[in-house]
């Protein structure tokens, strides 16, 4: 995180140039918000148990780290650093309104299903921890390829949790059936397999990031804790 | 009063911020290194909810909701004026002024405290789990301003209990053999799991 705070500005780079990619590249793995920086764990979690609200979840994260930086960065220079967290503050909350307004209007089941956790948007430390460390001392287009990044950094976590969530939980995916009719004893239910009701119930959902953190850290070794 | 016992009981054990809604997490694993931190943060969260949930109660019924702009005494051309989609952005001032506000009281009045809880008063206004009591005391409409301060501090106290738990088990954990890869983060978000079903087990308890 360090080395990206200290990038010299140039003048005229391309838009995708090495270290703009490693902006987006960066954070789904080694400098992933969920797992290596302990941010947003609290959204991250609770709307886990099916894939379409943590896939809507995840879109609407996006959207306001997306434009969140970009306007931080644009105001950089203007916002006087005693009242900045206010400020950013007033950024988020506004951006998290128009999301929760627009969920209501189109995915109304969806919304009904976030509930408080669209709200929560706003104090998603994801969101506050890369105002601060990134889009208050870079320009717009890095700060936008920064939020961008850690949103999808912090979208597969939570699509990989929710992936597993309800396949084991509740035997489907997006709603769908894919492991035959439970009821009916079809597919693998014939083979006398049972739905693992535990995995719906909030622990799981930590156990489960637990158990990613650990392959995550087996495979990449550079990032084990002493 | 049975009622609000009931609240304050379920709030801490059975809709426990961490364990049932994950709210706070993220300064629930960085300040759980040691008890003595945590018990102060865990303090100053129990203060902080405990006054802005029944703030944002007030806002709530007489500024936001439907009608309640008459209920001020603002005369009959208001009660059809739905604020709600202000929520969240009146709650979130709130809850950052009064958290400058404690912050600048508590220095003044309670030298003490404030070098107790000092670095994790203004860390609190980015915590879910205050914004998070906001926007469950909207969700479950409490009807008297009795009943959302006992949320507000019965969650506080849950939030509490769960942070000194866990910084007193990481600091036995350190001297156990845990694989490599699992060391510090891993463990700390197993072991939550594992108290969350420990939790699990007060659920139904009514008064």
């Amino acid at each position: 995180m360090s080395d990206t705070q200290t990038l010299e500005k140039k003048k005229s780079e391309p838009l995708f140039s090495k270290k703009n990619k490693k902006l987006i590249s960066n954070p789904l793995n080694d400098d992933n918000p969920i797992t290596v920086q302990v941010l947003g764990i609290c959204s991250a979690l609770a709307i886990t148990v099916k894939l379409e609200p943590a896939i809507v979840m995840s879109m609407s994260v996006l959207f306001v780290m997306g434009a969140g930086n970009v306007v931080i960065s644009l105001m950089r220079n203007l916002i006087p650093s005693r009242i900045r967290i206010i400020v950013q503050l007033v950024v988020v909350a506004s951006l998290v309104i128009l999301v929760d307004q627009f969920l209501k209007a189109f995915l109304y089941d969806v919304s009904k299903q976030l509930s408080v956790f669209v709200g929560l948007i706003i104090t998603n430390c994801i969101i506050m921890g890369r105002f601060e460390a990134f889009a208050l001392a870079n320009t717009p287009w890095k700060s936008f390829l920064d939020g961008v990044g850690n949103a999808f950094g912090y979208a597969w976590i939570l699509i990989a949790v929710a992936f597993f969530r309800e396949l084991l939980g509740s035997g489907t995916l997006f709603g769908i059936p894919v492991l035959g009719d439970p009821a009916a004893k079809t597919g693998l239910y014939a083979l006398g397999y049972e739905n693992n009701g535990m995995m719906l119930l909030p622990p799981m959902a930590l156990i489960t990031v637990g158990v990613i953190i650990w392959i995550q850290r087996a495979k990449n070794t550079k990032l084990i804790e002493d | 009063m049975q009622e609000l016992i009931n609240i304050f009981v379920k709030s801490i054990f059975v809709e426990n911020m961490i364990f049932a809604y994950f709210l706070g997490m993220c300064s629930y694993l960085a300040v759980s290194k040691t008890v003595k931190t945590a018990v102060g943060l865990g303090a100053a969260v129990i203060f902080v909810l405990g006054v802005t949930v029944p703030v944002n109660w007030l806002l709530e019924n007489f500024v936001l909701q439907k009608g309640a702009l008459t209920r001020l005494g603002l005369g009959e051309q208001f009660a059809e004026i739905d604020l709600s989609f202000l929520s969240f952005i009146m709650f979130i001032a709130v809850i950052a002024s009064i958290v400058q506000l404690v912050e600048m009281i508590v220095e003044k009045f309670a030298p003490a405290l404030y070098s107790a809880l000092g670095i994790f008063l203004p860390l609190i206004a980015v915590n879910c789990s205050i914004l998070g009591g906001a926007l469950f005391m909207q969700e479950r409409a409490f009807t008297t301003i009795g009943e959302a301060t006992i949320y507000g501090l019965g969650s506080g106290v849950g939030w509490f209990l769960a942070i000194v738990a866990i910084a007193a088990i990481r600091e036995k954990i350190k001297y156990s053999h845990v694989p490599a890869p699992l060391r510090g983060l891993g463990i700390t978000f197993i072991i939550t799991g594992l108290m969350g079903i420990a939790f699990m087990s007060f659920m139904g308890i009514k008064l």
